[in-house]
């Protein structure tokens, strides 16, 4: 039998009825996201946008999830009060198939951090029309025993995923061949 | 680096095809910012009076304003600037919607147009790839239309595409641009456009804009956002529901419309309904409005649901924002229905919502009081609705009587002749204006009227309340948080200002305090014209976020130019002073600065020469409208003055300039 675990969820619920389209969120999630902070603004490295087509009423914001390597099978198409959505309108994976949640020059993925320090998201905050709130809910999940993986290891794994464990391994050695020439800049005995 | 603006200018020759991205001078955007400021200069400099509005050597310029592309809220306007078929003046008309901040991320503060492309063909802008596409499969296709149409060709829904319909491909005066819910209507952008063969301009941009002082420029946004929170919870009492809030009038949320239809003119101009609004009616409207309205939507970065998509009956959605609502179905003597309807048809055709419905009312006077005849009008149908949209038909692609009709009410009316002229009573400076007409002469609006080169008393107004209020108590709390006033006078003038007795209307505010009213209001809409910001934000609602206090600090922290009050102040005097002497070289003189003659029933002639000579000399012009030398060295215009030397403007007699001027000539001829 699992443990029982209580656990907080940050989300930003999003109330798509109420989006007037106006792409705050966007203008102001790039911003605090850049280095230095505010310095500069742009929406294609925002991690949360608004798929948008007004002559059809669609308007969804969506803000950044996990990275995928893989595109899905889906590509689905929903119909929702007569408006036909495409199933990627609602997802929030940085993924091959299209280009929004990676940075425009490198193509890093980018993924929503809830704005790490600040009392609540910023596109929150500039959502004056209320399509966006935040949410913190607790949560209770069952644990097993001895089978917390840590973060490391998941990390590794997706890594090893993508490249292969010998090309992972090799960049590993490379890396720490780095540190050693680092080192060897010292003075020897 | 330079900061909140992009630092680059593309530059499309259409008759070559070719396209050239270039550096701007920073000197020049200290001294007249950028957006209208800059456009103004550029202007001034490439387009002398020789050139006629569609000659190839008139430009057209699209620029975002200095801010645009900043988190500053609600700054998205794109200011396009030409010389107008209708006026023959300097042309520039905002709009709101998504492309100027687009422009700014794919690196450009401007496009400038100049040449005529032999071929219909649309400008695709992204990022450093420009190219010019050919269009003949978009000829005829609707404004809206054209713009999903590129953005499915292009496979690139995020690309914000401003485009012209039917109207501006025929160079119809009053063709507008139509951008996602926004447009640049007034003056005959459109026409320019068409006559240039660009059906439409495409651009998409992912790079950053980066403001000089980050923290800084958060903190100024924040306060911003705060006040606008706060000002959408303290409606201003005693002034009327739309003037109550911020954002441009709230037509598409506001139900009760007994305001309007019973103070605004109905036909051509002409007739008041009192007691028009009633409970049968509003239900029906309402109901109307509710049934066709499917959201309130925003601007580029705005909180205030300004506008609305709007599904008529077996007529595709369109965007719709603010007094159009009203225009054709004023008109018309129509119902709210049809207003709704006829106006997805003329966004489509791409036409201005304030000219198109006068010109239309225009023509079936002049067909009842039989100085047109039925002849002019074969085929129309019977039914009055039916009559308007078919008039529209007509104009839009330049058929038989909608021909002349495209060229507006006094173009019109002087090709009709056999005294049509008295019917194209309400214009200024051969602009159609808003269909008002009162009883006693206002000395503020008398001013604003006159001398308001964006030829629209909206685009002038809005600091100051247009009418005293009741009882000093009411004005004392009026002005108790009234901080955005450049001085504290202004609260006086306002407290002093009585319905009736000796301080009011006429004679109250007094010239000389008019003169400071109106140069505050136009002051405020030229800094927004330069900034790029959206006047009902700022200069347009009363105690806006945004005022003379705070957009040094904005300029300051965002363009990283060092910006005071009254260096702003003078820089907007500078660019500002540059759009009339535009106008000056094209010919405007003291004469053309008046208002429809049957604007005020209660008219002081005396008192109107005071006002003008009062306010010529406030501003440093002379009796004529002209900039004195003074002025314009005082300012840095010595440039103007040694052009104006030259030209004779200041010996001219009354008919010289427009001698000159030969585009107005030959449509006399």
């Amino acid at each position: 039998m699992g443990e029982k675990k209580k656990k907080i969820v940050k989300t930003i619920k999003v109330n798509a009825d109420l989006c007037n389209g106006c792409r705050a969120c966007e203008v102001i999630c790039s911003a605090f996201h850049a280095q230095p902070k505010y310095s500069s603004n742009n929406p294609a490295r925002s991690r949360i946008r608004i798929v948008r087509y007004p002559l059809r009423d669609i308007y969804v914001p969506v803000y950044a999830g996990e990275y995928t390597a893989a595109e899905c099978m889906g590509r689905d198409k929903y119909i929702i009060d007569g408006k036909e959505y495409e199933e990627c309108a609602f997802c929030r994976a940085s993924c091959p198939s299209r280009d929004i949640f990676k940075e425009p020059d490198s193509g890093l993925p980018l993924k929503c951090d809830m704005c790490e320090g600040e009392d609540e998201p910023l596109c929150v905050k500039w959502c004056l029309v209320d399509a966006l709130t935040y949410e913190e809910r607790e949560e209770e999940e069952e644990v097993e025993e001895g089978q917390e993986e840590k973060e490391l290891d998941i990390g590794l794994e997706s890594l090893a995923k993508k490249y292969g464990v010998q090309e992972l391994m090799d960049a590993v050695a490379r890396m720490s061949m780095k540190d050693e020439g680092i080192k060897t800049v010292q003075p020897q005995e | 680096m330079r900061y909140a603006e992009t630092g680059y200018n593309l530059e499309i020759d259409l008759s070559r095809g070719n396209i050239e991205r270039v550096e701007t001078d920073p000197r020049e955007t200290e001294l007249y910012l950028g957006g209208l400021g800059t456009s103004a200069k550029i202007l001034w400099e490439r387009v002398p009076p020789e050139v006629d509005p569609f000659s190839p050597d008139n430009l057209l310029i699209f620029s975002a304003g200095l801010l645009c592309g900043t988190p500053a809220t609600g700054c998205n306007r794109t200011i396009v600037a030409t010389i107008s078929p209708q006026t023959l003046l300097m042309a520039f008309s905002m709009m709101g919607g998504f492309w100027a901040p687009e422009l700014k991320y794919a690196g450009y503060d401007k496009v400038i147009l100049r040449g005529k492309s032999p071929d219909l063909v649309y400008i695709w802008i992204n990022n450093d790839k420009v190219e010019i596409r050919d269009a003949s499969h978009l000829r005829g296709k609707g404004a809206v239309e054209t713009q999903e149409l590129i953005q499915q060709e292009l496979n690139e829904p995020r690309a914000q595409v401003a485009a012209i319909g039917l109207a501006g491909e025929n160079r119809v005066y009053f063709a507008s641009i139509e951008q996602g819910r926004s447009s640049a209507s007034r003056l005959g952008l459109g026409a320019v456009m068409g006559d240039k063969g660009v059906k439409a301009i495409a651009v998409r941009g992912t790079r950053d804009i980066n403001v000089a002082q980050p923290e800084k420029f958060m903190e100024l946004c924040n306060e911003v956002m705060d006040y606008i929170q706060w000002r959408n919870e303290h409606p201003i009492p005693g002034v009327m529901p739309i003037l109550q809030g911020l954002g441009s009038p709230q037509e598409m949320k506001v139900h009760d419309e007994k305001w309007h239809t019973e103070n605004f003119m109905w036909g051509n101009a002409r007739v008041r309904r009192k007691g028009f609004w009633n409970e049968d009616i509003a239900k029906e409207w309402s109901d109307t409005l509710d049934s066709m309205r499917r959201r309130l939507i925003s601007c580029f970065n705005c909180p205030m649901t300004c506008g609305a998509t709007i599904q008529p009956p077996d007529r595709p959605t369109y965007m719709m924002k603010c007094f159009s609502k009203l225009t054709y179905t004023m008109a018309a003597y129509a119902d709210l229905e049809f207003g709704l309807g006829i106006a997805q048809s003329a966004t489509e055709y791409g036409v201005d919502g304030f000219s198109t419905p006068q010109v239309m009312a225009f023509a079936l006077e002049l067909l009842e009081d039989g100085i047109l005849t039925k002849d002019d009008f074969p085929g129309m149908p019977e039914d009055n609705e039916g009559r308007f949209h078919w008039l529209l038909d007509r104009i839009v692609r330049r058929e038989g009587i909608g021909d002349v009709l495209a060229n507006g009410t006094y173009w019109a009316a002087k090709a009709i002749g056999k005294g049509a002229e008295a019917y194209a009573h309400n214009t200024i400076k051969k602009h159609e204006q808003l269909p008002l007409k009162l009883s006693m002469l206002n000395p503020i609006y008398f001013l604003m009227y006159c001398t308001g080169e964006k030829i629209n008393i909206t685009q002038i107004e809005g600091q100051f309340p247009q009418a005293p209020f009741p009882t000093r108590e009411e004005r004392e709390a009026f002005v108790k948080d009234w901080f955005q006033v450049p001085d504290e006078k202004f609260k006086q003038y306002f407290l002093d200002w009585e319905l009736r007795g000796e301080n009011s209307i006429p004679f109250y505010p007094t010239p000389e305090m008019c003169c400071d009213i109106v140069d505050w209001q136009e002051r405020m809409h030229y800094i927004d014209d330069a900034l790029g910001m959206c006047a009902g934000l700022s200069s347009f609602p009363l105690k806006p976020p945004y005022h003379i206090h705070n957009y040094p600090k904005f300029i300051s922290a965002g363009a990283g130019i060092e910006m005071d009050e009254e260096k702003l102040t003078e820089a907007i005097r500078r660019y500002r002073t540059l759009v009339r002497a535009n106008n000056i070289r094209r010919g405007m003189r003291r004469k053309d600065e008046r208002p429809p003659q049957d604007h005020w029933k209660k008219r002081f002639p005396e008192l109107e020469e005071k006002l003008l000579d009062t306010y010529y000399e406030f501003k440093g012009w002379n009796k004529d409208g002209i900039p004195t030398k003074e002025t314009l060295h005082a300012l840095g215009l010595d440039y103007v003055f040694e052009e104006f030397e030259k030209r004779g403007v200041y010996s001219d007699d009354e008919d010289a300039p427009e001698q000159r001027t030969s585009a107005e000539k030959d449509k006399e001829a």
